[in-house]
């Protein structure tokens, strides 16, 4: 038993279609098995919230009188990039303010920066902006100070290079101080283990080979309708699997897009890692059509059956060695403990699994209520018929 | 002078018996408000240390060079319940379950009745959710 997408598009205009979530599915093919619930329902639900570096904003400020073209940008002191158009902007999730101690006093507590600009301008704040230029005969003015507020720019699109990461490292520290990382302070010698996954309702992890999230599907980003707009850098479609096709290490990621004036602040947040940075907490929710019975098999995956690796981040990370200590499921991840060298450490995370499952209740509601209808991809992603892998840097001093 | 101090040791620091050398040597009245120490763990001692102003100094010099850290105690912890996203970052960082997780909902909330004021969990949240006074 097969459906199309148009075919279930249809029933979600007739409010006939059948939604649950990534967890409702997997009791409800524990009681009724994979053939009658690939018929039953129509659309799984799926989300994840957590901080998603690689990820930034473009917008287009307006031509002032007389004209400007920017040549270097600060919006609150923070570096936006300039290098697009006269008056076009690109702002990163992780760009520092300029006066930012960063790590000189140690640990560095990197309060504010690119990702909480983006916070504050979805809420609505105002936002000083500095341009200088050269000045051209065409564009004359050399410096503009003004303040930003997003319902007067022309343009506000978020645009993340990198996001929903498919699976990702628990990390570890077996060293004997405290270390600050992108996955949050690590306790000496074993003292805590960070994860950042939605396990069983992250998005690629239901869609384990890509067979329905790809270039053009339609997605609930961080309150507002994104698109998937390619796949995201670093795309691993290659890494070890298991039995059930789920990656065991970081494997696949998207690229997404979406107009920022529909988005909300509880979907949207900076993020401030002590001694490490700022990025941004980006919340990301994706359909998948019940196509088949292969794929209700993919979308019943539970967080038993989905393994991460434990890294150390005091030396096999920085180092860029391989070395995994451990495997462990993202059921025992949530228990609040985890084994690793027969020592019982307790576990901490950075995405939000409350909100996840917040948005992947939204987005049900939106499909089930007709608002929200479902996209055939354009192209699919890179899998694993492909040769793509990850290639690291080769530094080189000669051509 | 009176401090209200944390102390966090490392294992083999917790073997050795400092509140007895701070008094003895340094000549400090040491109160201990909350201990928790399990072997072959970590430490942490919230204490109140009193006595002259160069022995108080001297006695922090002391523990230091054992490597034990030493951070004054906060006079009020507060969580933000609309900033918090419940990601759980803190959970393993506050020893004293003042910060908790239901592990059904995912949901975290925060008891002030069992917080030490140890204030590790202001640099383990990347939200924002907590604010420290010292
Ligand atoms: S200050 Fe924070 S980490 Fe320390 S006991 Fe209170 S809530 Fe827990
Ligand atoms: S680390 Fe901060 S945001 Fe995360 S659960 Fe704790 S208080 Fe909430």
């Amino acid at each position: 038993m097969t459906k199309t997408i148009a075919e279930i598009n249809e029933r979600i205009k007739k409010g006939e279609a059948v939604v649950v979530t990534a967890e409702e599915i997997i009791d409800l093919v524990d009681k009724k098995g994979v053939h009658q619930v690939a018929k039953e329902v129509d659309v799984v639900t799926t989300a994840t919230f957590g901080p998603m570096c690689s990820s930034g904003i473009y917008f287009n400020f307006g031509h002032s009188k007389p004209r400007i073209k920017a040549q270097k940008a600060w919006l609150n002191n923070v570096p936006a990039y300039a290098g697009l158009a006269a008056v076009d902007l690109y702002l990163g999730a992780t760009e520092l303010a300029e006066n930012d101690p960063a790590n000189t006093v140690y640990p560095g507590a990197f309060r504010y920066g690119g990702g909480h600009i983006i916070e504050e301008l979805v809420s609505g704040k105002d936002i000083r902006m500095k341009v200088v230029s050269y000045g051209t005969d065409c564009y004359p003015k050399k410096e503009l100070s003004t303040w930003l507020n997003i319902h007067d720019l022309n343009e506000a699109v978020l645009f993340n290079p990198r996001n929903c990461y498919q699976n990702y490292n628990v990390a570890v520290n077996l060293s004997n101080k405290v270390i600050y990382t992108y996955l949050g302070t690590l306790l000496p010698r074993l003292g805590n283990a960070n994860y950042c996954s939605a396990g069983q309702l992250s998005p690629l992890l239901n869609d384990p080979l890509y067979l329905t999230i790809g270039i053009g599907t339609r997605i609930f980003l961080c309150g507002g309708i994104g698109y998937v707009a390619w796949q995201g850098t670093q795309h691993n479609p290659n890494v070890a699997r298991g039995e059930n096709q789920v990656p065991k290490r970081a494997g696949g990621t998207l690229a997404v897009i979406g107009d920022l004036k529909q988005m909300e602040p509880a979907w949207l947040r900076g993020v401030s890692m002590t001694g490490y940075g700022v990025t941004l907490a980006v919340g990301i929710g994706v359909p998948i059509p019940m196509l088949n019975e292969e794929i209700c098999r993919f979308v019943a995956v539970r967080d038993e059956e989905i393994l991460a690796p434990v890294v150390d981040y005091s030396k096999a990370y920085p180092e860029r060695e391989p070395d995994v200590l451990a495997e462990v499921s993202y059921s025992q991840l949530k228990s609040g403990k985890i084994k690793i060298n027969g020592k019982e450490v307790p576990t901490g995370g950075l995405s939000s699994y409350a909100k996840a499952r917040q948005i992947a209740n939204i987005l049900k509601e939106w499909i089930i209520k007709g608002d929200f209808l479902l996209t055939e991809p354009v192209q699919r992603l890179p899998s694993v018929e492909t040769n793509i892998t990850i290639k690291p840097l080769k530094e080189r001093g000669e051509r | 002078m009176k401090k209200r101090l944390v102390l966090t040791f490392l294992k083999e620091t917790v073997e050795k018996p400092i509140t007895y050398h701070l008094v003895k040597d340094y000549d400090l009245m040491v109160n201990i408000l909350s201990a928790k120490i399990e072997p072959n763990e970590e430490g942490r001692l919230v204490v109140e240390i009193s006595g002259k102003k160069e022995n108080l100094s001297q006695g922090m010099d002391y523990l230091r060079d054992l490597g034990v850290s030493v951070q004054p105690l906060a006079s009020d912890v507060r969580w933000n319940e609309e900033r918090c996203t419940h990601c759980t970052a803190c959970i393993p960082i506050c020893s004293s379950q003042a910060l908790v997780v239901d592990r059904k909902t995912m949901i975290v909330s925060f008891n002030p009745d069992f917080c030490i004021l140890c204030g590790l969990c202001l640099r383990a949240c990347p939200y924002q959710a907590i604010e420290i006074m010292f």
